[in-house]
């Protein structure tokens, strides 16, 4: 656009120069402006990947699996094993172990549950946010283990949520639990969207 | 720590006219629920004795009687003691409480009568500790039933 050349003294000298304005831009701007993503036409094959739904959600979900603070009995040792660096489950994207439940999506019942805390236990695998799992970890976790058929543990965590994983042992070693955590990735990978 | 034998405990009780002895063992007096809280003050306010912590009470159930044992320490002396109380009432056990006596008592006896169901007359929070209100029974006796 060209300067104003001279000063303006009168609506009809305003006028002509719009009107010059206008009609230099007319004239330069006659060819469509080139679409700026036209390179991707080259690389798309090479930058473009196909997949399921599923899996991606899938592969996303057992990639981070943030487990709840939630460790009532002596199984929680094995599980401070587990992720301290030997056993280092961070591996698994596990490391982060959320205070909160609404930012976590596993549960692993690292301990004996007893009748006075199981409605507390309830209440935070019901603030954990979809899709939730369960390791019942130690025989505790499982059934009560030596506590079975005491009048103040329940007999197993799945008398109070739903459980994904049975990991037997009192306690289990790091290393079962990480065979654990690989079998619920595995449960993971097998979900479907479908099926939900 | 030094445990007090049960004979020269009885002889100075005797000798201060406290009654309520009911048997005199080698380490422990056992004595009658009703002068419980006399011996227990006279135990923690005689200067020569001056048992000023109740370390621990505990209680058996046994099959004709609930035995109390109370754990007295005196810290200054560096001594310790054993009473025993036995209640013969298996049904309605019930014990003058200790806890305006020693205050430590007070968690104590509401842990035994959560558990053993003995009464603690005279406790100003007699109530559950461990269980939940409305539990059935009390676990720690022998006749205790469990569902499982
Ligand atoms: S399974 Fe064994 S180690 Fe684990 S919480 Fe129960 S008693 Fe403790």
């Amino acid at each position: 656009m060209e300067m104003m050349d001279k000063y303006i003294y009168s609506d009809i000298e305003l006028d002509i120069y719009e009107g010059k304005v206008i009609e230099s831009l007319k004239k330069q701007n006659q060819q469509a402006i080139s679409d700026p993503d036209e390179w991707l036409d080259e690389d798309i094959s090479r930058n473009v990947l196909l997949a399921t739904v599923d899996s991606v959600l899938n592969w996303a979900r057992c990639t981070a699996l943030w487990p709840v603070i939630c460790f009532p009995a002596c199984c929680a040792f094995e599980f401070m094993g587990a992720a301290s660096p030997r056993f280092d489950i961070s591996r698994f994207g596990m490391e982060i172990l959320r205070a909160s439940p609404r930012q976590a999506d596993l549960m692993i019942t690292a301990g004996t549950l007893t009748w006075k805390m199981a409605p507390q236990v309830q209440r935070l695998y019901k603030q954990m946010a979809e899709p939730k799992w369960v390791i019942a970890m130690g025989a505790c976790g499982i059934n009560g283990g030596v506590f079975k058929g005491s009048y103040a543990v329940v007999p197993g965590w799945n008398k109070i949520v739903p459980v994904d994983i049975y990991l037997p042992g009192c306690p289990p070693r790091p290393e079962g639990l990480l065979y654990a955590i690989e079998m619920l990735r595995k449960k993971i990978k097998k979900s479907s969207l479908k099926r939900q | 720590m030094v445990s007090l034998s049960g004979s020269d405990i009885a002889a100075i009780l005797g000798k201060n006219s406290v009654a309520g002895i009911i048997q005199v063992n080698r380490d422990n007096l056992v004595i009658d629920s009703q002068s419980l809280r006399g011996i227990a003050s006279f135990l923690k306010d005689t200067p020569e004795f001056d048992f000023d912590y109740l370390s621990h009470i505990t209680v058996i159930d046994y099959p004709v009687s609930f035995e109390l044992v109370y754990q007295l320490i005196s810290f200054r002396h560096c001594q310790s003691f054993i009473l025993k109380i036995r209640c013969r009432d298996k049904e309605t056990p019930s014990i003058p409480s200790v806890v305006d006596i020693w205050q430590g008592a007070d968690l104590q006896e509401r842990e035994i009568f959560d558990l053993a169901g003995v009464v603690f007359e005279g406790h100003p929070n007699m109530k559950r500790i461990l269980l939940w209100e409305g539990f059935e029974g009390y676990p720690l006796r022998k006749d205790f039933k469990n569902d499982d």
